[in-house]
C-alpha cells in the first residue's frame, strides 16, 4: 500500500512542520483558497452577462446623464477664440472688452452660424441670464452683413446688449468646461457678478416642488398603510380559499395598466363624474357645490394611493403570514385584552413588513410622474414632472440632470436615515 | 406575394376611380423601400394617411411606418442627432418648431421650387406657397388656428353667449371652468388683448418685463378656474364631459367634436390665431433615404393632394392653388369651406401670430410662465 510513489513521497519528502497538506504536497489551506477562487470565478462568469447588461444599459446611461449636470463644453466649443481672447479681460471692471475680443467673436460666430450651432449656445446662456437666447439669434442674422473692421460698433449696432458689461461677464463666467450653474438653478439660486444668491421670489419653484414631493409622498405612504394594513390582516387570517379570492381582488388592479387606472380615476372624480353625481343624487351636496377632487393635490393623493396600495399590502401580507397565532393566544391566556394582545404582541412583529411596504411605496411615489401629470393639475405635480418637462419640452437637459441627481441623493439619504432608525435588516418582503 | 399584388392593384384601381392619382409619377432612382413618417396622431394623422400615404403606397409599394411623436419632435430629433442615429425620414411639426429645428441645424434646408411640384398652371412651388414658407427648412401643408369653443347649454349664463375671446377672462358673465394650453404662446397675447392692449402693440408690450407681468396678472384672475391642457384632444373631451364651459384648442379638433360627434359646442372664432403645420426633413439623411423622402414630398405636397386632405379635416391647404379645389367632407358630405379658419366669416377678427418674435423670446417666456404656473 505504501509502495505508491506519491504516498512514499508524502511521507518522506515534505518537512513535518504541522502544516496539513494535500496529497500532492501543497498546503491544504492553499488548496482550499484555490478551490474557492475557482468557485468564485465560476459564479462570477455566471452572473457576468447580467452584470454587463446592467453596466451597459443602466449604470452607464445614468452616469452619462448625471455628468450633463456639470458639463459645460458648449461655450468653449462654439466660441473658442472669444473665450481665449476674454482671458485678458477683467470682468470686475466696468469696461467693455476691447476690439480683438469683438473680432474673435465675429470669427467664431461666423463659423457657428454656418454650422447652425449659435442658437444652442444662446439657449444655454439664456438659462443663466434671460435675453441671451434672443441676443444670439439676432446677432446670428446680422453677422453675415458685417463689414471688416470696428466690430465693436457693429455688434452694439446689431444688438445693444453687446454694449452691456453684464453680457460679457455671463459669457466669461460660463466659459469653463464645468459649471455649478445647473445645480444652483435646481435649488433656486443663481450665480451673478456679486456671487451666489437666491433667485427672485417669483422665479423660485424647485425647492417648493422638492418639498411638495416629499410631503405628498409621505401622505401617500401613510394613507397606503392605513388602508392596506387591515386588508393584509384580513388576507392573512381568512381561510385559504377566501384569502385567495380576496388576493385576486388586490392583484387584478395591480396588473391593470397604469394609464387605465389613472383615467378611471379621472372619470370617477371629475366634477361631472360618478362620485359627484352620486353625492348630488343622494342630496349630500347640491348641484352648485360639486366637490373639486381632481386636477389638484387631492386627485394625486387618491389616485396614487390606489395605484401603490398593492406595494404595501403584499409585503405586509407575507410578513403577517409567518406570524404564529400562538403568541397572541399566549398573551390572551395571560390576561391581555384584545387590544393589548394586538398592540403589544402582534403589531411589533409586523414592523418589518410595514418597513418594507413603506420604503417601497415612498421611493416609488417620489419618482412618479405619469399619474400626477394626468390628475394633478398644477398644484398636484411632483418634481419628476419638471424633470420630464425639461427633458422633452424646454430641452434643458443639464437642469433635468441636476434635478435628477438631487432626487437620487435625497433617496439615498432617506435610505440611510431609514437604515439608522428602522434597520434595513428588519425589512422583510416575505 | 400574389395576395399583395392583388391588394395593391385593387387599391390602385380604387384610387384611379377617385381620381386621386397623379398622372405622371416618375420612378424613384436609388431609393430605399421604406420610410418613417412622424405626425401628431388622431384625426389629423388619419387625414394625412388617407390623402398622402395610402395613394403613394398604392403607386410605389413602399413600406410606410408612422410614428406619433410630433409633440416631442424637437427633443427627440436633438437626441437622435447627438447619438448620430436619426431613424426618422420626415417629421410633421408646427411652424415655430420648424424654425427652431432649422436654426439648430437639425432640419435640412429645402429648395422649394426645385424639389416640389409646381401648381397646375405652372406657378413655381415657392411662389404658390408664398408667405407660408416661414423657414428655409419648412414645407407647409396646412393652415390651422388655435381658437376657442364654448358649450351652448350652460344654464348659469342665462342665455348669453360669448362673442369675444375676452369671455375667457370674464368670470362674472360666463362663470365656470376653462381650459387653456399649458404654455405661454397665445395665452399671453389673449390676456393682453383683453387687458386693453391694442392688437398691433401686443408684442411690443410683451417684450418688456412689465408687459409679461401684466399678461400673467390677467391670467392670474382666472388661474384657479383653469384646467391646463397639454394634448389638443383634452379640451374637446373636457367640454364634452361638461368639466369646462370654455376652452381653447385647434379648430380641427373642435370641428370633429361638433360636426362628426354632434357635441353641443359652438366655435368662437374671435381672435383666432393662425398657425402653420408642415414637414421638415431631418438633416444629414443618407442619400437613398433622402431620395425616397423627396420623391414622396413632391407627390404629397402637390396641389391636388393638399386639397384632398381638407376632405378629412377642417384645415386649410397651404398652397394658394389648392384652395379652389377644397370640396366636401369625405364621409359627412358637408361643405368644408365654411369650417376653414380662413373662411371670411370666421376670419373677421384674426390675431397675427409673430413667429420670429416667439423664436427669439420663447426660452425666456417659457421659463417665466412655467414658474408662474407652478406657484
Amino acid at each position: 500500500m505504501s509502495s505508491t510513489p506519491t504516498a512514499t513521497r508524502s511521507h518522506s519528502d515534505f518537512p513535518d512542520d504541522g502544516v496539513v497538506r494535500a496529497a500532492d504536497g501543497t498546503p491544504l489551506k492553499q488548496r482550499l483558497a484555490k478551490a474557492l477562487r475557482r468557485e468564485k470565478l465560476r459564479s462570477f462568469l455566471l452572473i457576468a452577462p447580467l452584470l454587463l447588461f446592467i453596466l451597459l444599459s443602466f449604470i452607464a446611461p445614468i452616469a452619462d446623464m448625471l455628468f450633463r449636470s456639470v458639463e459645460n463644453n458648449i461655450v468653449q466649443d462654439t466660441i473658442p477664440r472669444t473665450v481665449e481672447a476674454l482671458k485678458a479681460w477683467d470682468p470686475a471692471g466696468n469696461e467693455l472688452p476691447n476690439e480683438p475680443v469683438f473680432a474673435a467673436l465675429h470669427d467664431d460666430l461666423a463659423i457657428a452660424v454656418e454650422k447652425r450651432v449659435h442658437t444652442r449656445l444662446g439657449s444655454r446662456l439664456n438659462y443663466e441670464k434671460s435675453g441671451m437666447s434672443g441676443l444670439f439669434r439676432k446677432t446670428g442674422r446680422a453677422i453675415k452683413r458685417m463689414d471688416e473692421g470696428d466690430y465693436k460698433a457693429q455688434f452694439i449696432d446689431a444688438d445693444e446688449d453687446w454694449g452691456d458689461v453684464e453680457t460679457w461677464r455671463v459669457i466669461k463666467r460660463f466659459s469653463p468646461a464645468y459649471t455649478p450653474g445647473y445645480f444652483l438653478n435646481a435649488v433656486d439660486a443663481e450665480q451673478t457678478s456679486e456671487g451666489i444668491r437666491m433667485k427672485p421670489a417669483n422665479e423660485r419653484v424647485y425647492l417648493m416642488l422638492f418639498n411638495r414631493t416629499m410631503v405628498m409622498s409621505l401622505m401617500i405612504t401613510v394613507s397606503c398603510l392605513i388602508l392596506g394594513f387591515p386588508v393584509a390582516y384580513l388576507l392573512a387570517h381568512l381561510s385559504l380559499k377566501a384569502s385567495n379570492m380576496l388576493m385576486i381582488l388586490v392583484l387584478l388592479p395591480f396588473w391593470t395598466s397604469l394609464l387605465v387606472r389613472t383615467s378611471a380615476w379621472k372619470v370617477l372624480l371629475q366634477q361631472q363624474g360618478v362620485i359627484n353625481d352620486f353625492l348630488v343624487w343622494t342630496g349630500i351636496i347640491d348641484d352648485a357645490n360639486r366637490l373639486v377632487m381632481i386636477n389638484n393635490q387631492t386627485g394625486t393623493i387618491i389616485a396614487m394611493t390606489h395605484i401603490l396600495l398593492p406595494f404595501m399590502i403584499l409585503p405586509l401580507f407575507s410578513v403577517m403570514k409567518t406570524i404564529s397565532p400562538s403568541y397572541v393566544r399566549a398573551a390572551k391566556s395571560l390576561g391581555a385584552n384584545d387590544w393589548t394582545a394586538f398592540w403589544k404582541v402582534y403589531f411589533p412583529q409586523t414592523v418589518p413588513g410595514i418597513g418594507a411596504g413603506a420604503i417601497l411605496v415612498f421611493i416609488l411615489s417620489i419618482g412618479y410622474y405619469i399619474t400626477p401629470e394626468l390628475v394633478g393639475g398644477t398644484s398636484g405635480i411632483f418634481i419628476s414632472n419638471r424633470i420630464a418637462y425639461h427633458i422633452s419640452s424646454s430641452l434643458n437637459w443639464g437642469l433635468a440632470a441636476a434635478l435628477g441627481a438631487i432626487l437620487l441623493c435625497l433617496v439615498l439619504i432617506l435610505f440611510y436615515v431609514y437604515d439608522k432608525i428602522v434597520g434595513i435588516d428588519n425589512v422583510k418582503l416575505g | 406575394m400574389k395576395l399583395r399584388t392583388v391588394l395593391l392593384a385593387s387599391a390602385a384601381s380604387m384610387a384611379f376611380t377617385g381620381q386621386v392619382v397623379s398622372e405622371d409619377l416618375p420612378p424613384c432612382d436609388n431609393c430605399v423601400d421604406s420610410m418613417t413618417l412622424v405626425s401628431w396622431g388622431g384625426a389629423y394623422q388619419a387625414s394625412q394617411v388617407k390623402a398622402y400615404s395610402e395613394p403613394y403606397i398604392a403607386m410605389t409599394g413602399v413600406n410606410v411606418v408612422w410614428d406619433e411623436s410630433s409633440n416631442e419632435a424637437v427633443a427627440k430629433l436633438r437626441a437622435m442627432n447627438e447619438a448620430g442615429n436619426v431613424t426618422w425620414d420626415l417629421v410633421d411639426v408646427v411652424a415655430a418648431d420648424a424654425i427652431r429645428l432649422c436654426d439648430e441645424g437639425l432640419a435640412a434646408p429645402i429648395d422649394h421650387s426645385a424639389v416640389l411640384a409646381e401648381a397646375p398652371d405652372g406657378t413655381p412651388a415657392a411662389e404658390d406657397f408664398g408667405d407660408m414658407i416661414v423657414s428655409e427648412c419648412f414645407i407647409p401643408q396646412i393652415v390651422y388656428s388655435t381658437t376657442a369653443a364654448y358649450r351652448a347649454d350652460v344654464a348659469e349664463w342665462n342665455g348669453k353667449e360669448p362673442d369675444s375671446i375676452c369671455a375667457m377672462f370674464d368670470l362674472e358673465n360666463f362663470p365656470g371652468k376653462r381650459s387653456l394650453e399649458k404654455r405661454p404662446i397665445n395665452n399671453m397675447e389673449w390676456a393682453l388683448l383683453c387687458d386693453g392692449v391694442a392688437k398691433e402693440d401686443v408684442y411690443d408690450v410683451l417684450e418688456t418685463d412689465e408687459g409679461v407681468e401684466q399678461a400673467l396678472a390677467k391670467l392670474g384672475t382666472i388661474k384657479d378656474q383653469v384646467i391646463w391642457w397639454s394634448a389638443a384632444a383634452e379640451p374637446p373631451q373636457l367640454l364634452a364631459d361638461g368639466e369646462v364651459v370654455l376652452a381653447s384648442s385647434y379648430n380641427g379638433r373642435f370641428f370633429s367634436a361638433i360636426e362628426e360627434q354632434g357635441q353641443p359646442f359652438k366655435m368662437l372664432w374671435d381672435a383666432q390665431v393662425f398657425d402653420l403645420d408642415g414637414w421638415i426633413v431631418p438633416a444629414d439623411l443618407p442619400e437613398d433615404r433622402l431620395n425616397r423622402v423627396m420623391h414622396f414630398l413632391k407627390f404629397a405636397t402637390d396641389t391636388q393632394r393638399l386639397a384632398d386632405q381638407a376632405k378629412y379635416i377642417s384645415y386649410g391647404p397651404a398652397r394658394a392653388s389648392s384652395a379652389p379645389l377644397v370640396g366636401k367632407h369625405a364621409e359627412l358630405g358637408i361643405d368644408m369651406a365654411p369650417h376653414m379658419p380662413t373662411d371670411p366669416a370666421n376670419a373677421k377678427n384674426t390675431f397675427l401670430y409673430n413667429y420670429e418674435w416667439w423664436a427669439d423670446n420663447r426660452d425666456d417666456l417659457d421659463a417665466k410662465f412655467q414658474a408662474w404656473l407652478a406657484q
